[in-house]
């Protein structure tokens, strides 16, 4: 089972040199014990463009979909047998970037 | 048997047998929704069968094989229709079984109902519904809430199990005490929500009475659980007053005025037996055991005056240091004045008031303080902002007959 673990903030600052060593002995640590898939950081919202091409032609639109307070900011995909185990992961994750994370399983 | 005896036998297996047959399904298929739906059809065939060929000698294991038969053939129509969607509706359980002495697939489907990544709200309703084998209609009633919005939450909270594979499985011994911390959250919510109702009825039975008896199952699950012990010795001494504590006009009778005759005896000496057996353990007791506790002293005095008021503010001292919350320090307030008078309990209470302004008991206790030091008009006020912010209407009934009094 696959869990998107989004991590959400108010600020598009990188991640401090203290965050990032945290945030590489996390994700050693989801390696080694099998439950890497994938993960990045994401640049800020500004940076990105909304494309709709569900009409004739290609919509192209500056900036994000939706406005908020809160954005993603970076993720992690996770392999977890339940729920129980990806929360305890996320947890650790949330600790090492110092930013709160949402669990969301993929069907 | 004869045939007279059916509906009686018929509560009493879904008493004893509901959570058991609806827990063996779910371990068994690994589908909360379709343990449930089986369950529920077992029990209706029951009631048709036992009528006619009369109630087999063991009910629960004619159930659950009756369940069981159900839930095959709910299996094998759905296969037809669509095998995926079968698959997608599956929990799984592949951890490796532990069977450690409180394995129980009763208690996994406890824990599964109050999941912390389920709203509290839900995981009520689930409870009520899964374990206590309450119905969608009777739940809705209890909680005031629209049947088709319950049914929705329950629902709701169905498809996040499945879809985010909330584990079927007692939590590992070193998360133990914050989930059974959770479990006994939800049923003393349940219990509360029976006990000072919102709504029309000051007291709902019906809630009190399952709240309890879940307690009871989750103590026979969990023996050696300290704070399961406490928190079934408290609903039992509270519910142990419960006649007491309303009069037959509707009004609240607060514990001075309480006829002690009219306590529940049996009950009583119930959760006594259960304090008592916690205090010889000499383990450091928790917040369920501390109220637990301060009940006992309240029962065992003959009345008011009577009462080991000591040995109230003690248990209180304790409770304000597991428990920091003001709702805490504005019950020990009230043991103060009977202990050192109203003027000092007014001043403890008066501290209280950012954190509580709109609790309408922190209103209330002030207006009864303010009474006995003989400051009406003061009281007179304090009675009129609780009487606004009461939800449950024996309480009040009782705050504005004391503030009719203040002449």
């Amino acid at each position: 089972m696959q869990y998107l673990v989004s991590v959400l903030s108010d600020s598009a600052d990188l991640a401090t040199p203290d965050e990032q060593s945290a945030i590489s002995v996390f994700d050693d640590r989801l390696r080694a014990e099998g439950h890497w898939v994938f993960a990045g950081g994401l640049a800020a919202p500004d940076a990105a463009t909304v494309v709709d091409n569900r009409g004739a032609e290609a919509m192209v639109t500056d900036g994000p979909y939706l406005e908020s307070k809160e954005f993603l900011v970076g993720f992690w995909i996770i392999e977890a047998p339940d729920l129980d185990v990806a929360l305890a992961l996320a947890a650790e994750g949330s600790r090492a970037c110092h930013r709160k994370v949402e669990v969301r399983p993929f069907r | 048997m004869t045939t007279d005896d059916v509906p009686a036998a018929i509560t009493r297996a879904h008493h004893e047998e509901w959570a058991r047959v609806v827990a063996t399904l779910t371990k068994r298929f690994g589908d909360l929704d379709l343990a449930e739906e089986s369950a529920a059809e077992a029990f209706a065939t029951a009631v048709e069968r036992w009528a006619s060929a009369g109630v087999p000698p063991n009910p629960g294991a004619w159930l659950t094989t009756t369940a069981t038969r159900k839930a095959i053939d709910r299996i094998r129509r759905e296969h037809r229709r669509d095998d995926k969607q079968r698959e997608a509706r599956m929990i799984h359980d592949d951890q490796p079984d532990v069977a450690g002495p409180i394995d129980d697939d009763r208690l996994r489907l406890i824990f599964t109902c109050c999941h912390p990544a389920l709203a509290m709200e839900s995981r009520v309703a689930l409870t009520l519904r899964m374990v206590g084998g309450l119905t969608v209609p009777e739940i809705a009633r209890a909680f005031l809430v629209r049947e088709t919005a319950m049914g929705q939450r329950i629902t709701r909270a169905k498809t996040k199990i499945k879809a985010a594979r909330i584990p079927y499985r007692v939590p590992s011994a070193e998360d133990l005490p914050a989930r059974v911390g959770g479990v006994l959250a939800v049923l003393f919510l349940v219990f509360n929500e029976g006990y000072l109702a919102t709504g029309p009825d000051p007291v709902r039975h019906d809630l009190t009475a399952e709240a309890i008896r879940l307690t009871r199952l989750i103590r026979t699950l969990l023996p050696d659980d300290g704070e399961v012990a406490g928190l079934l010795a408290l609903m039992l001494l509270t519910e142990a007053r419960r006649t007491a504590r309303v009069s037959a006009a509707g009004d609240l009778v607060p514990l001075d005025e309480q006829d002690r005759g009219a306590w529940d005896a049996a009950l009583v000496a119930e959760g006594h037996g259960l304090v008592r057996e916690r205090l010889a353990t000499g383990v450091a007791p928790g917040r369920y055991q501390l109220l637990a506790a301060i009940n006992a002293v309240h029962t065992s005095a003959r009345d008011m005056r009577d009462t080991d008021w000591s040995q109230v503010v003690a248990l209180y001292d304790q409770l304000v240091r597991v428990d920091p919350s003001p709702v805490v320090a504005l019950n020990r307030a009230i043991a103060v004045a009977e202990l050192d008078g109203p003027e000092v309990a007014l001043s403890a209470v008066d501290r209280l008031e950012v954190g509580l302004a709109n609790y309408h008991a922190f209103h209330a206790t002030r207006a009864d303080l303010l009474r006995r030091l003989g400051r009406a008009r003061e009281a007179g006020a304090a009675y009129d902002r609780a009487i606004e912010l009461a939800g449950n209407t024996a309480e009040i009934a009782h705050l504005t007959r004391r503030r009719d009094r203040l002449g």
